[in-house]
């Protein structure tokens, strides 16, 4: 879900960072709050034209949709049998176009944007909080990602070759233990690289 | 003028086991191998040049900088560059990365982005500049760290086994880059083609420098060590 920056000239690319994660605020909190399925319909109009807008190639906006899908599969059909078919409905258009927004973001944003529209929007809590710590935890964050990603496949390929499929235990364990090294090694880099406070 | 980097009766302990043995070392060539078996302290010694590693006793110092009070101002000069370079890579395209480097050196906006351009023109990553970097062939990604590395201009890089995890003609491409830099280089390799041409190679055995030399004689004596065919 957590796309990387694709580049383009689009409108969408060109608004700053900031501007852009105001509205992408605005429009979330909006989403959320609707209970229609009309208004609902509506906002996916907007949701749409916007991904017209940033000139995306489909799949890979498709790509960055799937793995929300998945999740509904299984809590769309519990949230019919306790709510009904239209509170069922409403959860998943809301779920799928706060996705998107966030995925439009993303696919729209380059990081280092991201990180100095963080400089600027918490320059007032300077005193408190460290922006560019602030900024980098988020850069790593999406950093781990493909990271984790590449580690969990391994692992299982791992546990296939060894006959060892179904146990819990053979995943958990290689994962967790190389995931702390990759963090140890992550901090090592970025010592390295002067960010060392 | 190479920076002068100065090991003086270091020791390192690690869970209670001796890995680097009190080390003496002056360092001021060009290039600068270390080889040695695993486990022998090279990458130890390597890491305590720019402060990743604290030596348990004994003092490192770098263009007279020590270790122990200035390791932040000596890793304004020494750039690492690690075995995995998927560990070394932070953000999330290629371009990003190398720009994240001179994110502390606090450059105008053009002058930083006149500095990434040169290095990923550099090093042929300028037309996967906007590319996922986890993404990139192994190769490519040891390039990018080399870049990510070099934007800085740092006077010394040390670089620990860059080439392991690579293939042999990604090996040799990354070989090429590190032959032609100005750079000080000190490279920890077991990869001994990687060293040719260096000025001084040095052997290190259960923590200690059992050989410190010019490369075909102190390769001869790892040759002998290790007990392999030349």
């Amino acid at each position: 879900m957590i796309g990387v920056f694709h580049p383009g000239r689009s409108l969408v690319h060109r608004t700053p960072a900031l501007a852009k994660l105001g509205v992408l605020a605005v429009l979330v909190t909006v989403i959320a709050l609707q209970t229609s399925l009309v208004a609902l319909a509506v906002a996916s109009g907007v949701v749409a034209a916007l991904f017209v807008v940033a000139w995306l190639p489909v799949g890979l906006v498709w790509r960055q949709i799937v793995p929300i899908l998945w999740l509904l599969a299984f809590a769309v059909p519990v949230q019919v049998i306790f709510g009904g078919w239209e509170a069922a409905a409403t959860m998943a258009v809301r779920l799928v176009l706060a996705v998107a927004l966030a995925a439009l973001y993303t696919l729209t944003t380059p990081v280092t944007a991201t990180l100095d529209a963080m400089q600027v929007l918490l320059r007032p809590f300077h005193r408190w909080i460290d922006a560019d710590r602030v900024g980098l935890t988020l850069a790593l964050t999406i950093r781990c990602v493909p990271l984790l990603a590449d580690i969990v496949r391994e692992v299982l390929e791992a546990r296939k070759a060894r006959g060892a499929e179904g146990s819990v235990v053979a995943l958990a364990v290689p994962v967790i233990v190389r995931a702390l090294q990759t963090a140890e090694h992550l901090g090592d880099a970025l010592t390295a690289r002067g960010f060392d406070d | 003028m190479m920076t002068r980097i100065v090991f003086d009766h270091v020791s390192h302990d690690f869970d209670a086991e001796r890995v680097v043995d009190d080390v003496s070392l002056v360092l001021d060539e060009h290039r600068i191998g270390i080889v040695g078996a695993n486990g022998s302290g090279k990458s130890t010694l390597a890491r305590m040049i720019n402060g990743l590693v604290t030596p348990t006793s004994g003092r490192v110092s770098v263009g007279g900088l020590d270790l122990a009070r200035h390791a932040r101002e000596v890793r304004r000069t020494v750039g690492f560059v690690f075995t995995n370079a998927d560990n070394q890579i932070v953000m999330p395209t290629v371009r990003e990365d190398v720009a994240f480097t001179l994110r502390r050196h606090k450059l105008e906006k053009a002058d930083a982005a006149a500095r990434v351009d040169a290095a990923l023109h550099r090093f042929g990553l300028h037309d996967l500049a906007d590319r996922p970097a986890h993404r990139l062939s192994g190769g490519q990604k040891q390039l990018l760290a080399l870049a990510s590395v070099l934007v800085a201009e740092p006077g010394v890089i040390v670089a620990d086994e860059p080439t392991t995890l690579l293939d042999a003609r990604n090996a040799r491409l990354v070989g090429e880059h590190f032959a032609e830099l100005p750079q000080q280089l000190v490279v920890v390799s077991h990869q001994l083609e990687l060293l040719d041409g260096f000025d001084r190679v040095i052997v290190m055995e259960h923590g200690r420098v059992v050989a410190d030399d010019r490369p075909e004689v102190a390769l001869e004596a790892y040759r002998e060590l290790i007990g392999s065919p030349r």
